[in-house]
């Protein structure tokens, strides 16, 4: 057990240090600008009041290094800084928006994280169940009717891009059957079924583009599995069948399709911000690609290591629960 | 209530298809095939009766109902419609292929799937409108010709124009042009931007590959890094820097854009062709090589490349699906292939109000599912070519 | 004469490739009494391990039964319904497989998977047949019998996971195994050890069983009768002693002759004289583990130094020292007197081209995107400079001394040869530089015996005729015999002894090469019972090397 432990605690540690070099890339690929960042951003027209403060909010009169420590600081700490938005304002006015309280790139991410990890559980409950059962299915009726017509739908569903699945359903849920709405509006203290009701939609697209690939990838470590000697062994045991998928190939499958899940769990972070802007959904997607458009860096830097981080801990999830579900690791000679 | 119709028609199917096993045991005098089959498989039968019939039942529905067009039944008729269409083409195009050409290219085709000949027949007529698009198209892409929000169809009685047989946009720009043209900017720029995805990408993995030690360590972490923020998130990061870079030419963006989707799908292409090569270098016939004394050069260029064609081939087509897609969507999320050069995700963004009007004129939902449609037709077909392709190579291995 | 346990008629399979099928089995009878135990051998392809499931009523994916009858005790395997059959897979009718750590399914401990048949088919309450099984380990000569089963199966042995298979096979007491190739994959030292047990056990509890394997002097050993196979055909059937003494068909007489083939030997080394290449005390390591220790031995103009050991002896480690691609940690190659660079990569061209090698698998030993010609005429022109003409006619003349027709192999792939004729390319490409020196590395082990005498043959006129020297690396005491002059024994990266090869095989020896050429199973049906009484029981494999 000891060993596990130990491959457990370096894969963490591992995990941790390319967070590390990711807010690092990020950092530099950000201050890579050329001239002044104040005034690229800004443009000409700037007086130069709104320079000097922006520099100030930035603390571009330090080094990139200092800027950098000073940065992941803040981001331990939990503090990202002022949207470049609110900065503005306060820039040329010498006050904040709402004449109040700074709104801090926190304040306007939680919220939207909120929503966008409701959605994102809404279509993970819904695909990995359906992906995992017809994944299994095809596996053993592989090369049947059902097999070969799922392997076209699955395939056109991963080529087609999520909006367009988005429209699809939108056509057929929304226009022609009203069955959900096709704007999703969702804001603090609704009801759940009221906001369930208006987040299915954007979910069953994701589930849709999610669910295609998980199956694909669950019948190909299903199949590779059934091939193996000891499978075959276990029939010529004279076992039923449902015994030797239960008992001989399951335990082994667990692995393969744990990493199948988290890593189209992963990919679903993707997905979300795509979906999230043809829905107006109001996620943390949306406000990434609001905040690309106006080049509100602190925010689309924030929006990104937190990206990146959920990214890299489905990738450490994965890592981690396969190891621990290989018999060899878990029972070391 | 549908939901409950749902689950009562699945349980009357249950008891259906116990009885279609029995009588299938009773007629065929206890044949192996109905003997032995699961109860599962005989409701998977059942279950697709069931479903053919239903689809035949809504195909012969009518498409007016007291002057009221039947949006559903259209589109499902039309759906149905173009599937055939696709499916005749497909067989005619296979059966061409299996009586011209050359004796090698005969027997590719022997042996190819309907879905496979499909998906090269619409790579070739995709690149054909694409080279040739300045030739085909009716109307310039950016020309704007007074008539806008003209209904696809031509039919003057539903508000359409012969002229423009797809319509026209909000500002009149004739549709059908803006969709040959997109094919020639869209596609045109995701094949270029794989290209050097591959160039950047697998030379640099074969080198790590052949090479081993500190430049494959320094490589190999290095992707590994890039590879840990998701690919769309780090594009839009880069382009949001590119874009203050660039400033106000907006041909630079799409500079940018290229060589930015370039360098973050080259990662990926570098652990592929690393992986194909380590698979190679440890052939003995590499050691033969490497022992008579052969260069870098010969190692990789005459002994390796060859026999990475296959896998690298069906990567090429994969990653030309995933680049195509992220630029579609970032065209989509509006920083992508920037106006006025036409191009398929920005013309969905641009038409996507006009789905909403699908119940009453079918007609007018058709043309942001078109330039989407387009999109998903290529990838599904290039999809098709590789599915094919890869399950050719591993079958021969076998 | 009452009814056989198992009586095959007219058994056809088919397999399916390019969406045809095409006849693998050719109408095979069999007949196999109760407690019989009948050999099956043939070269690879010959459809035996197909006929072992068949027997079964099994077939693998893309394999179909397309007529006959397998009657195991009155029912017939191919026509019975999916349940019947289960009722009697492993409960009358067992299977142990050719790889054990591949059939043990990793996620469960031996025991059990071995109670999990009799569990399952009522035959007895769990706690009995784990009893039974740690019994029967005992009777298997498993080490710690009551403990071993209650490990994984990637915690045990190659060896040992062989006879727990076998254990787990006859936990139902069946009435008839399939043995498909079981020992092929271990060692000769634990391949006795393996073969001894499954004899007994079989033996002891009047089991019939069919023995699939490809080695004749295995089945000798373990089958009252023989059957000989050739691409899906039977070739002839007789009792075992009368098919050692008298085969009767030209192709069987065939296989029995490839294991006189030996030539004559040679005069001995001068006194003096400079060797081709001198091994110069080397000791090499991977990492920092060491993986040779101080190796010396010398290979003379015109003769063959065989070098023998198991797998993890440091045969093949050695041969990278010499062609430089593992530089020594201490130590150097000498090549006519003359001190090689270390590495590789230092060595200039008429070093490199002195030393050649041929591969075990020819298949990854020839780009399958070059054509023959490609492959043989790039060591022409690298090394000779020849162009043009000149080259495809030195391509033609190599083609005709590896006995193949030049115009007909010259632009083929390898795709499109046999095993045998790839390994002739192989050679051929290692000829073409024009080499003093060559290393075979395992040539003839994954080759089939007849194609393999072949070869043998080859390499010894080409040896005749150019002068060559080989160091030849086996584990098959049966090829050191064929062509070797002198003997080099490995063992654990360390030289046990050498010398000539009629010295070697004669004894004394060291206890090791003792062991090792014991081990070799002979073609005599007695040979193993006589060993077993000579060794005794508890001083056989693995035991006898660990006493060492």
């Amino acid at each position: 057990m000891a060993g596990l432990l130990r491959i457990i605690v370096q894969r963490l540690l591992l995990g941790i240090v390319t967070l590390f070099v990711v807010s690092v890339i990020i950092f530099v690929a950000v201050n890579a600008l050329p001239g002044d960042f104040a005034e690229a951003i800004l443009g000409q027209g700037a007086t130069p009041e709104a320079v000097t403060a922006i520099r100030e909010q930035l603390g571009l009169n330090q080094n990139a290094f200092t800027r950098y420590f000073v940065w992941l600081g803040g981001v331990l700490r939990g503090d990202f800084g002022v949207p470049l938005s609110q900065a503005l304002f306060a820039g040329n006015f010498g006050t904040t928006a709402t004449g109040t309280e700074v709104i801090t790139v926190v304040d306007q991410i939680m919220p939207r994280l909120r929503n966008t990890l409701f959605l994102a559980g809404v279509s993970a409950a819904i695909a990995v169940p359906l992906a995992v059962t017809l994944g299994i299915l095809t596996a053993l009726y592989r090369n049947s009717a059902f097999d070969r017509s799922m392997n076209v739908t699955t395939l056109s569903a991963i080529s087609s891009p999520e909006f367009f699945i988005a429209y699809v359903l939108i056509l057929f849920l929304a226009v022609l059957n009203p069955v959900f709405p096709s704007l999703s509006n969702i804001f603090p203290g609704m009801e759940f079924s009221e906001r369930l009701n208006r987040t299915m939609l954007p979910a069953l697209t994701l589930t849709l583009a999610v669910t295609a690939q998980m199956m694909r990838m669950t019948r190909a470590a299903i199949i590779n599995l059934l091939a193996s000697p000891y499978i075959e062994m276990a029939r010529l045991k004279g076992l039923s069948p449902m015994r030797v998928i239960v008992k001989h190939a399951l335990p082994n499958a667990l692995a393969p399709i744990i990493t199948v899940i988290a890593l189209n769990l992963a990919f679903l972070v993707t997905g979300v911000v795509v979906v999230e802007v043809v829905f107006v959904y109001p996620g943390i997607g949306q406000l990434f690609v609001d905040s690309v458009k106006i080049r509100d860096i602190p925010v689309v830097q924030a929006c990104c290591l937190i990206f990146a981080a959920v990214y890299i801990l489905l990738n450490l999830t994965a890592d981690i629960l396969s190891i621990v579900s290989n018999p060899r690791l878990r029972h070391p000679k | 209530m549908t939901l409950l119709y749902i689950i009562i028609a699945a349980i009357v199917l249950l008891g259906v298809a116990y009885a279609f096993r029995m009588a299938g045991q009773a007629a065929t005098s206890n044949k192996p095939f109905f003997r032995d089959m699961p109860f599962g498989v005989a409701y998977g039968y059942v279950l697709g009766a069931v479903l053919i019939v239903l689809g035949v039942w809504l195909f012969f529905q009518p498409q007016n109902v007291d002057g009221v067009p039947q949006a559903g039944v259209m589109f499902f008729r039309w759906a149905v419609q173009v599937f055939v269409v696709f499916a005749i083409a497909a067989y005619l195009f296979r059966l061409l292929g299996r009586s011209v050409g050359t004796e090698g290219s005969k027997k590719l085709f022997r042996s190819m799937p309907l879905t496979a000949a499909f998906g090269i027949l619409i790579i070739i007529i995709y690149a054909i409108v694409a080279i040739f698009a300045g030739a085909i198209a009716p109307y310039g892409q950016e020309e704007v010709l007074g008539a806008a929000n003209i209904v696809p169809g031509g039919n003057p009685a539903m508000n359409g124009n012969p002229e423009f047989p797809l319509g026209t946009d909000q500002i009149g720009r004739d549709i059908l042009s803006r969709l040959i043209f997109g094919a020639q900017n869209t596609v045109g720029i995701a094949f270029v931007t794989t290209c050097l995805a591959f160039l950047i990408g697998g030379s640099l993995g074969f080198l790590a590959a052949t090479l081993g030690g500190w430049l494959d360590q320094l490589l190999s972490r290095a992707v590994d890094a890039l590879m840990a923020i998701p690919a769309l998130i780090f594009a839009l990061l880069l382009i949001t820097i590119a874009t203050a870079w660039a400033g106000s030419a907006s041909w630079q963006v799409t500079i940018y854009m290229i060589l930015i989707i370039a360098v973050i799908d080259s990662t990926r292409v570098f652990r592929l062709s690393r992986a194909v090569g380590l698979n190679i270098v440890v052939m003995d016939y590499i050691e033969a090589a490497k022992l008579r004394g052969e260069g870098l050069g010969y190692l990789i260029f005459r002994e390796m490349l060859p026999n990475a064609y296959a896998p690298l081939l069906a990567e090429f087509g994969l990653r030309f699906c995933f680049v195509f897609l992220t630029i579609a969507s970032l065209s989509f999320l509006g920083v992508g292939i920037q106006p006025p050069l036409a191009d398929w995700g920005t013309m969905v963004r641009d038409l996507a109000q006009f789905i909403n009007f699908a119940a009453f004129a079918p007609n007018v939902a058709l043309a942001p599912l078109l330039a989407a449609g387009a999109i998903a037709l290529l990838t599904v077909a290039v999809n098709f070519v590789v599915d094919w392709m890869l399950h050719k190579s591993s079958g021969l291995k076998e | 004469m009452s009814e056989p346990l198992l009586k095959i008629r007219g058994l056809k399979i088919e397999g399916r490739s390019d969406e045809t099928w095409n006849p693998i089995i050719k109408g095979v009878d069999l007949d196999l009494n109760k407690g019989e135990v009948i050999g099956m051998i043939g070269e690879s392809g010959a459809g035996k391990s197909t006929i072992g499931l068949a027997s079964m009523g099994f077939c693998r994916d893309g394999v179909r039964i397309s007529e006959g009858s397998v009657v195991f005790d009155g029912v017939d395997l191919v026509t019975a319904s999916a349940a019947d059959k289960r009722a009697l897979l492993g409960k009358r009718i067992a299977y142990v497989a050719q790889s054990a750590a591949a059939s043990f399914n990793p996620a469960h401990k031996l025991i059990d998977q071995h109670t999990e048949g009799p569990v399952q088919h009522s035959v007895s309450y769990r706690s009995d047949s784990q009893a039974d099984g740690i019994e029967l380990y005992r009777r298997l000569r498993l080490p710690n019998p009551d403990e071993i089963g209650f490990r994984y199966p990637h915690q045990v042995s190659g060896g040992q996971l062989q006879r727990a298979m076998t254990a787990m096979a006859m936990a139902c007491r069946p009435d008839l195994i399939i043995f498909d190739e079981p020992t092929t994959a271990l060692d000769v030292t634990t391949q006795i050890e393996v073969l001894a047990s499954i004899r007994d056990i079989v033996e002891q509890f009047d089991t019939a069983a069919i023995y699939i394997t490809h080695d004749l002097a295995v089945v000798a050993q373990m089958a009252d009768k023989i059957k000989v196979l050739l691409k899906g055909d039977e070739v002839e059937e007789a009792d075992t002693r009368t098919m050692l003494s008298q085969p009767q068909e030209e192709y069987t007489k065939s296989l029995w002759a490839v294991r006189s083939f030996e030539r004559p030997a040679k005069p001995a080394v001068a006194t003096g004289a400079t060797p081709v290449i001198s091994v110069k005390n080397v000791t090499a390591a991977y990492g920092t583990v060491d993986v040779l220790h101080d190796v010396s031995f010398d290979i003379h103009e015109g003769r063959t130094v065989a070098v023998v050991g198991e797998s993890g002896s440091g045969k093949s480690t050695t041969a990278r020292c010499i062609t430089g691609l593992l530089p020594p940690r201490i130590g150097h190659i000498e090549f006519d007197g003359q001190q090689l660079p270390l590495n590789y990569r230092q060595r200039d061209k008429m070093q490199l081209r002195q030393a050649q090698m041929i591969y075990q698998m020819a298949d990854t030993a020839l780009n399958p995107r070059k054509t023959i010609g490609e492959t043989i005429g790039r060591p022409v022109e690298f090394y000779l400079g020849l162009k043009g003409k000149e080259k495809r006619a030195k391509v033609d003349a190599l083609l005709e001394e590896i006995e193949l027709e030049p115009t007909q192999y010259f632009h083929r792939l390898p795709s499109e040869l046999s095993g045998g004729q790839k390994q002739r390319i192989g050679i051929a490409r290692a000829l073409a530089a024009e080499p003093k020196f060559i290393i075979c590395d395992e040539v003839t082990s994954a080759l089939d015996q007849l194609v393999a005498e072949g070869i043998l043959k080859l390499l010894a006129k080409l040896q005749d005729q150019l002068g060559l020297s080989y160091m030849f690396i086996t584990h098959d005491l049966a090829t050191v015999r064929a062509i070797s002059d002198e003997v080099v024994v490995m063992k654990d990266g360390v030289v046990v002894e050498q010398g000539e090869k009629a010295d070697m095989f004669q004894p004394p020896h060291h206890p090791y090469t003792d062991l090792l050429l014991s081990s070799v199973p002979e073609m005599d049906p007695d040979w193993l019972d006589n060993l077993l009484k000579e060794r005794g029981v508890d001083n056989i494999g693995d035991a006898a090397v660990d006493k060492m």
